[in-house]
């Protein structure tokens, strides 16, 4: 293990006795429980972390937390690597591998680099201007763009990790576990409220981790320890670390990703635990305290490794006892930079020198922290360039180079307005600070601490609590004194004010880039460039430029360069505003937000009761929509065709079996249940008798089909409706929106009884003899149940419905049975018709049954059908309204229409379904489209390829030769139009 | 995701439910409108914004059709 040269020998809130291993780059490193991967490469002296996205300059790190732009690596390897995560926010674990980012063949020499050197060629809005022509190149150009513009890269192979969610609710939630965010959670339980806490860190404490305050006379860290310790008692407290609150959504639901399993990458592999866990929490209230984040100025050199923003190196310093350089100067327009100078002294570095942009140099605090340890202040003065290539060597000030291998810049700090923002909350710009302030507007939300814009460790504490106390009285509806956290001692506060700060955006007159945003490489020159070019609203800036579009979204750039566009344009800052901010405030794994919901468990999975016995019994399933259904039932070296060939000639010649359960079922009762279903079906019902089924067809109110099936009159105001497998849903709350909406007065009530009943379809001519052997139903001949008769009965003492109805044109019976007897009565009316020949069939044969018999299915009822197109003319009541009748009077409906007709194939090629009827052979592209086929098959029984097909005035085109052409495999089929049924016309089957 | 207020149920997550759409048209007695009326029903919907009444349907819950007032600008919804 290397030494780690620039770990200071004490302090910081690692675990020195818990030395971890790492590699970057594939040098092997050590570190300590409780570094981050960028602590630990600070205190190993590595600095160069990246290459920029577009010029591939040498980047380092640059600040401490979330907002970091360039310190983007690729963690772990193979199915498992994850790219562009921050170095800065990765929990240090032993054997953690990451990689560098964006650079070939190496880190140290970028062959891309050459970028930089062209990069007059290469403004801002390049891509858009240069790449557009001619369109046909693009494909090249993208390919090297690709190459050139790269991040991470994803992983090819499936994630072989779980994720999982989870939903809570609570009465604050609390986002920050910072001063602010630890206050206002132990206020709101001292309040009686249900809590959360949020915090992204792996520790509580946010900025008093690096705070040399002291608070009630101990050490911010210790109390910050005391503080998670009390609310960790709470009965009603969850504290979750880890976990980043991303996104404010409606009525205050909180999505948040939370890390599991200590390190990124180690604890799930061991344990096969879940990665990740996605919490969807349900706030009354919410308490913002999520701090706020340094900005650097722009000035040229500025993204020189070894340019590190003030607070970070104080983090380093303090948090993680590593020492980001050992000779520093501050560049700062605030006070809070100051900081830096004990911090580093402490660690064991120097500060050279302060340059301070203010005339009036600093207040009297921060003065004395300068003077206390000697170091030369320069007031009113500017970082101009910076020396160094791929690290700092030196800042030039007025003219004149300051040797230093690190330079701390602070340009003040902006509040972490995200989530505020996303809360529809207005913001302000406060001109005390030089940034963006909440101005009210979020519901049930409010800000606490530096996320308002307020700063000092006495002052978050205080707000937070109020903020607390106030979140919790509002949601209990009683007065709550505020908890005593409200009133601590703080002494020795770092960065107890900001005032007065000197907007410092950028730095005039240097030569050499001045970066605002690092990530894209997006400099003050570029913003000059697009105010020339007219894009100066900051959207039209951030599109144009690409400012604020990378992962860190701009939070070290957005108000940067916000303001020098002001500036450019002679505009307030706070006139000109922000870009929106929106979800997610960082990137969330794509396997966190599926969650469980992937592979097999992606859809729910609807099965028949009778899916064990098809399993079991060798059937070849299908998905049909949600449901398994069984596709055919292969005997013995069988082939697909074979099976459903024999399926259905057996069905026309004795006798078959097939599980119908995924039929919708809906159970209708109520006074007015005939009339209700009088007015949704097109034809009659209020004649139905008790113990009769009838068809029905019925529209939508714009005339067109919606769905078919057969209602059954139990009895009195009972009635029992079948719809298709794939509208079930909808036709339910169709009717639903109808009976409650339309006409609650007929008092009719609905509910589904889908997956209450089995439903099984016994079909074919010796149907009857099989039904009278297995049912103990006394007669089933004609005069008992004829066609379209309804009676009830039992099979092996299971309570059986039976309906004399028929989808195949057989004589056949359906036969339902509540669910749980599913297999006992299929399993008896095989048995029973075993002397007769039976046979269970598939969807596969049903198919076919149902062209050969010119039933139509979802194929035909597309939507755009009417009843008239399908045949159904002569079904629709005259008398009376139905859903969609009135719509039916278009003047539109009276001209020529697509009708249902049949094809039957001249020879014995097959007519491809979905194809074209056109008057000639040839791609349908080539002649005037007339129809098309919606559905096709074989037809064993008829020896014959026949369809079912759409076609303009086809009613009065039986007889004529046509072609159907497959738009996709060409292919051209020559039919001959027929009446769309094929087997028995008149019925006699299925009547018989 | 809104938390909508099911007149029976109380308040539960948008999930549950189903947009019904413009709920200030009544289904008008086909026999009683012209077709220009009728077309109007059946066809076009104004897309306000502002205060809007729209029937929601408690789809994975009571199964039942109501009507809300919610504001198409601020997502709330109002008395």
């Amino acid at each position: 293990m290397s030494a780690q040269p620039f770990r200071a020998p004490n302090g910081g809130r690692i675990d020195r006795r818990r030395p971890l291993r790492f590699t970057f780059d594939g040098v092997e490193y050590g570190g300590f429980h409780g570094d981050t991967l960028a602590s630990a490469l600070v205190a190993n002296g590595v600095n160069l972390v990246g290459r920029s996205f577009k010029y591939h300059r040498p980047r380092g790190i640059l600040s401490a937390g979330v907002e970091e732009p360039n310190a983007l690596v690729q963690l772990g390897a193979g199915a498992r690597t994850e790219p562009n995560i921050r170095a800065t926010q990765v929990e240090l674990a032993d054997g953690l591998v990451a990689h560098s980012q964006n650079r070939w063949p190496s880190l140290r020499f970028d062959a891309g680099a050459v970028n930089g050197f062209f990069s007059p060629l290469l403004p801002a809005g390049f891509y858009n201007k240069t790449f557009k022509w001619p369109p046909a190149w693009w494909l090249g150009y993208e390919f090297f763009i690709r190459r050139m513009a790269g991040l991470g890269r994803a992983p090819a192979a499936a994630d072989p990790d779980s994720y999982t969610r989870r939903f809570a609710h609570c009465d604050v939630l609390v986002v920050g576990g910072g001063a602010a965010g630890l206050a206002a959670a132990r206020a709101a339980a001292h309040g009686g409220a249900k809590v959360f806490l949020l915090e992204q860190d792996f520790c509580f404490g946010g900025a008093l981790l690096a705070n040399g305050a002291e608070i009630n006379g101990a050490a911010a860290a210790d109390w910050v320890d005391g503080e998670v310790d009390f609310l960790n008692g709470e009965a009603g407290v969850t504290l979750l670390a880890r976990t980043t609150a991303f996104g404010v959504y409606d009525d205050n639901l909180i999505c948040a990703g939370q890390k599991l399993g200590g390190g990124e990458l180690s604890g799930a592999d061991k344990t096969k635990k879940p990665r990740q866990r996605l919490w969807w929490i349900r706030a009354r209230r919410v308490v913002l305290c999520s701090g706020a984040l340094e900005r650097p100025p722009a000035f040229p050199g500025n993204d020189t490794p070894g340019v590190m923003l003030a607070g970070a190196a104080v983090t380093y310093a303090r948090r993680f006892a590593a020492l980001a350089g050992e000779n520093a100067v501050v560049f700062t327009n605030n006070d809070s930079a100051y900081a830096a100078i004990p911090a580093l002294h402490e660690a064991g570095g120097t500060v050279a020198m302060v340059v301070d942009s203010r005339e009036g140099g600093a207040g009297a605090f921060a003065a004395a922290l300068a003077e206390q340890r000697g170091v030369t202040v320069r007031r009113g003065a500017v970082v101009t360039a910076v020396r160094g290539g791929r690290r700092v060597r030196g800042a030039v000030v007025d003219g004149t180079a300051v040797d230093c291998d690190l330079l701390c810049v602070s340009g003040g700090w902006n509040p972490t307005v995200h989530l505020f923002s996303q809360a529809q909350g207005r913001l302000r710009y406060d001109d005390g600070i030089a940034a963006f302030v909440p101005a009210g507007g979020a519901d049930n939300l409010t800000v606490a601490g530096a996320a308002t814009g307020e700063f000092g460790t006495a002052r978050c504490i205080a707000a937070g609590a109020h903020a607390g106390t106030a979140a919790a009285a509002a949601v209990r509806g009683v007065r709550v004194t505020v908890h005593d956290v409200a009133t601590v001692t703080v002494t020795g506060d770092l960065c107890a004010s900001m005032e007065p700060i000197a907007a410092l955006w950028t730095v005039d007159g240097g030569r050499g880039k001045a970066f605002v945003d690092f990530q894209n490489d997006v400099t003050a020159a570029d913003i000059a460039l697009a105010h020339r070019e007219g894009y100066s609203k900051v959207e039209h800036l951030k599109r144009y430029t690409t400012l604020g579009m990378g992962t860190d979204q701009g939070r070290t750039s957005g108000v940067t360069g916000a303001a020098i566009m002001a500036g450019l344009c002679g505009r307030t800052v706070g006139a000109g505003g922000v870009t929106t901010f929106r979800p997610p405030f960082t990137a969330v794994t794509l396997g966190a937000i599926a969650g469980t919901g992937r592979g097999a468990d992606f859809m729910p999975l609807r099965r028949s009761p009778l899916h064990d016995w098809h399993v079991n019994n060798g059937a070849v399933m299908i998905n049909v929509d949600l449901w398994q259904r069984a596709r055919f039932y292969p005997r013995d070296g069988e082939t697909m065709m074979q099976a459903v060939n024999r399926e259905a000639r057996h069905v026309r010649e004795k006798v078959g079996l097939v599980d119908v359960s995924t039929l919708g079922k809906i159970c209708i009762h109520g006074r007015g249940a005939g009339v209700f279903l009088e007015r949704v079906y097109i034809n009659k019902w209020t004649t139905l008798r008790a113990g009769r089924c009838r068809y029905g067809l019925m529209l939508r109110e714009d005339g067109f089909v919606l769905d078919d099936g057969t209602t059954t009159r139990i009895g009195g105001g009972e009635y029992y409706m079948t719809t298709t497998t794939a509208r079930a849903a909808e036709v339910l709350a169709h009717l639903e929106f109808y009976a409650q909406t339309v006409w609650p007065e007929l008092q009719v009530h609905l509910a589904s009884v889908t997956d209450q009943w089995a439903a099984l379809a016994l079909a074919g001519p010796l149907a009857r003899e099989v039904l009278a052997a297995a049912a103990d139903a006394g007669a089933v001949d004609n005069n008992a149940l004829p066609f379209m008769g309804y009676a009830e009965a039992a099979v092996d003492g299971c309570p059986v419905r039976l309906f004399r109805i028929t989808f195949s044109g057989e004589r056949a019976y359906e036969v339902h049975t509540p669910a749980g007897h599913a297999e006992a009565v299929w399993s008896r009316l095989l048995a029973a018709g075993a002397g007769f020949g039976i046979a269970p069939y598939g969807t596969e044969a049903m198919n076919v049954l149902r062209i050969e018999k010119g039933h139509v299915t979802g194929a035909e009822l597309d939507g755009t059908t009417l009843a008239a197109d399908l045949g159904f003319a002569a079904m629709q009541k005259t008398d009376g309204d139905f859903v969609g009748k009135r719509s039916l009077e278009r003047p539109a409906f009276a001209e020529p229409r697509m009708e249902l007709v049949g094809l039957v194939a001249d020879g014995k090629k097959p007519i491809a379904r979905g194809a074209q009827l056109i008057d000639r052979p040839g791609r349908p592209a080539q002649a005037a489209m007339a129809g098309h086929v919606t559905s096709a098959c074989y037809s064993p029984n008829l020896n014959k390829e026949i369809a079912l097909a759409l076609l303009r005035g086809g009613r009065g085109l039986h007889g004529k030769k046509m072609f159907a052409a497959s738009p996709l495999s060409g292919a051209s089929t020559p039919v001959t139009v027929t009446a769309p049924v094929f087997i028995d016309p008149q019925g006699a089957r299925a009547r018989g | 995701m809104l938390l909508i207020k099911c007149p029976h149920c109380g308040a539960r997550a948008q999930t549950e439910f189903s947009y019904g759409g413009d709920a200030t048209r009544e289904r008008p007695a086909p026999a009683a409108v012209t077709a220009e009326e009728w077309l109007d029903y059946v066809y076009l919907r104004d897309n306000p914004r502002g205060p809007h009444l729209e029937w929601w349907h408690h789809a994975a819950g009571c199964r039942r059709w109501f009507k809300l007032r919610r504001d198409t600008a601020t997502h709330k919804f109002v008395p």
